[in-house]
């Protein structure tokens, strides 16, 4: 017998005999279902509230937030985070359609590199799948849209994220997810993103950056 | 340390008498247990949501073949490959030729107690294959040769300066004059060694928190970003899972995750949570070529439909760990094996045999901390008397042990730890007395709390006063 046959012959054996047909029923209804458990109210609100509590969620881990009302504000908001930092004026994106499209030459002599991440980019630009209220979250899922990398290498991670896409919590983020993907089917990769890489494990001492971005900065688009 | 499992007592001398690790181990517990309570008060629904993770594990083991099988099925329709693994060599056995049949030599790691477990590092290095550990605490401990001693801070048990020396020590590449006094410099010294290690990397190896049935995705949560540099970067991605991670759906998960990080850091959520379904896509222009799922067992069969059963909903907080007053006296090397703490007292004899572990049920104030704080609503003490009827049915007790003492004799005759403990113990009930001075429960007291308050301990114990006082 191979390991896997040995492993649910085993395991069956320990649950209940003659059952086996109902509970796998029971569990393909509850998957089918995937209903919510309890969802905490923190996040629940309009717009404005969202965006309050995901600012003060993200900036409590060190994360930096900013709000615009025009999203062809964002080059040059790009670009004054870069001077703010001491950052070349180089970012890299993917292929987004609302980055590509973006008045790029408004954030003056920025150059906007496409691609993955490589290991000499310090900063990039991505577009968040969605945000989350709740526990001031990003939600980035990969593709040659908003490469996966882009999240990891640079040193400072800059986040689109449009009002209309901050969520209260993670379920509603989910909803989202099965309607754009299909029952069941997901991304290669979600990142579930909390502000900037940071580690305890020296004499529980909070040091950022442990090995991913040493700034996260969300610029969120109202009206968008 | 003797890792052996069965040389507990002795390990608990020496940890008391290690000045180092007494004064890496005097703060932890305490600061855990601060921040866990601050982000529990932050949360009214925090409780609700505890019972609602119990029971969505509880459902998932009494559907077990079920849920595993509709996981794999995902998993392959997704494009990755399920492996499974009775006993540690076949889990080794498995990782070992996946790397080898894409002609691996460096093998980056993120944190994975399932490695631990299954000696995984060994067998690679012995098999020239070599292994990184990239989570900061573990890269500290592979340099050391140790174990972890804490499951979510590995290298708590160690001081700034300790962690300095190895530094110097292993990266000989670097300015001998160079000034590591603050721990920042140390970090970044890390992140700049172990970034080469990720861009050369063949393979990433990478645990599991939880295994989603309805999607076939692996999640890792994460503060350092390590474990997504390390499954990103590589052809070949491996994650390294056992049978008990499953949760049903993406709305479950999002529960128990909701639970874990606040049980865990005191956080919200942690930095870094990545839920990774099957390998590259058409179109994408990074993630692994390849991506392999090691399903291990190592005896976790044994326990189902046991009274052990209840270990199985456990995620690997370390909550018991940081409120444990045992724990936090002797540190994580002294329980011998790799969980440590009140739940390592409780899975070790499971999985290694209690005849291997003959002391760890003992190990325990029986104060009753580790239930209460538990996030899936473990009954650890209970299984501990559980573990302690099956060493006197098979003889494994001294005697003294068997002729009725205290539930806590163990501890109660070895003063130097008793002392320790109980000084603990005493700062712990104080901690969740809110400075208020008065406890309205305390568990296994409630016959005696239910009609008054328990004054909190205000900090000494018995012992401690009586020495001032003599001064
Ligand atoms: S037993 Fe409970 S508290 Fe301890 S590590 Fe497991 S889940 Fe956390």
């Amino acid at each position: 017998m191979s390991a896997r046959e040995t492993m649910f012959t085993r395991i069956r054996a320990r649950l209940p005999a003659g059952t086996a047909a109902q509970r796998a029923a029971a569990v393909d209804e509850r998957l089918a279902r995937h209903a919510r458990n309890l969802v905490p109210a923190r996040g629940a609100g309009d717009e404005a509230h969202r965006i309050g509590v995901f600012t003060a969620m993200m900036e409590a881990v060190g994360g930096t937030v900013e709000t615009l009302d025009d999203v062809n504000d964002v080059p040059h908001a790009v670009a004054a985070y870069l001077r703010r930092g001491n950052l070349p004026a180089h970012v890299r994106r993917g292929v987004d359609p609302l980055l590509a499209r973006l008045p790029w030459h408004r954030g003056g002599a920025i150059e906007v590199a496409e691609g993955r991440a490589e290991e000499s980019d310090r900063a990039s630009v991505t577009r968040a799948f969605a945000g989350v209220a709740e526990s001031g979250t990003i939600i980035q899922i990969s593709g040659p849209e908003n490469p996966t990398t882009l999240n990891f290498l640079p040193e400072a991670h800059i986040v689109l994220l449009e009002a209309s896409q901050l969520f209260g919590s993670y379920e509603e983020v989910w909803t989202k997810l099965r309607a754009a993907m299909g029952e069941g089917n997901m991304p290669r990769t979600v990142n579930m993103i909390s502000g900037p890489s940071r580690t305890a494990d020296i004499e529980q001492t909070i040091v950022r950056p442990a090995h991913g971005p040493k700034n996260m900065h969300v610029i969120i688009v109202r009206g968008s | 340390m003797d890792m052996s499992g069965a040389a507990f007592p002795d390990n608990v001398s020496r940890a008391l008498a290690d000045g180092k690790l007494q004064y890496a181990m005097t703060e932890t517990g305490p600061r855990f247990i601060q921040k866990r309570a601050k982000a529990r008060e932050a949360l009214p629904e925090f409780d609700q949501l505890r019972d609602q993770a119990r029971d969505i594990k509880d459902h998932v083991l009494a559907n077990l073949d079920v849920y595993l099988e509709r996981y794999e099925a995902r998993v392959r329709a997704s494009g990755g490959q399920v492996h499974w693994a009775e006993t540690p060599d076949q889990a080794r056995a498995a990782i070992l030729g996946i790397c080898r049949k894409v002609k691996a030599r460096l093998v980056t790691k993120g944190k994975s107690m399932i490695s631990e477990e299954i000696d995984l590092n060994q067998h690679l290095a012995e098999n020239g294959v070599t292994p990184v550990e990239t989570d900061l605490g573990e890269y500290i401990i592979q340099l050391r040769n140790e174990r972890p001693s804490h499951i979510i801070a590995p290298a708590v048990h160690l001081t700034r300066d300790q962690v300095e020396a190895d530094f110097r020590k292993a990266h000989t590449h670097l300015d001998p004059n160079r000034d590591l006094t603050e721990i920042p410099s140390l970090v970044e010294e890390a992140r700049a060694v172990l970034r080469q290690k990720y861009l050369a990397a063949d393979v990433g190896v990478t645990g599991a928190n939880f295994l989603i049935a309805e999607t076939g995705t692996s999640i890792i949560v994460t503060n350092e970003g390590n474990g997504d540099l390390t499954q990103n970067l590589p052809r070949v991605h491996i994650v390294l899972a056992s049978i008990e991670k499953i949760v049903p759906t993406l709305e479950d998960a999002s529960t128990i995750l909701r639970v874990l990080a606040r049980s865990a850091t005191g956080q919200d959520f942690s930095n870094y949570t990545t839920l990774s379904t099957g390998p590259r896509r058409a179109g994408d222009l990074d993630g692994p070529d390849e991506y392999h799922v090691v399903i291990l067992d190592n005896g976790r069969v044994n326990v189902l439909g046991t009274e052990f059963q209840d270990m199985l909903r456990c995620i690997r907080c370390g909550a018991c760990l940081n409120h444990c007053p045992v724990y936090n006296a002797i540190g994580g090397h002294a329980y011998g094996w790799v969980y440590p703490g009140p739940i390592g007292a409780v899975v070790t004899p499971a999985l290694i045999g209690i005849e291997n572990a003959p002391h760890l049920p003992n190990a325990s104030t029986f104060c009753g901390r580790c239930e209460e704080v538990c996030p899936m609503r473990i009954p650890i003490p209970r299984m501990l008397r559980h573990w302690r009827e099956k060493e006197f049915e098979r003889h494994l007790q001294p005697a003294a042990m068997r002729w009725g003492l205290g539930l806590w004799a163990w501890v109660a005759r070895r003063p130097a730890l008793y002392r320790r403990a109980t000084a603990l113990a005493a700062r712990i009930l104080a901690n969740q007395g809110h400075g208020a001075g008065r406890l309205a429960s305390v568990p296994f007291a409630s016959g005696w709390t239910q009609n008054r308050d328990l004054p909190a301990p205000q900090g000494k114990t018995f012992h401690q006063l009586w020495k001032e006082r003599r001064r």
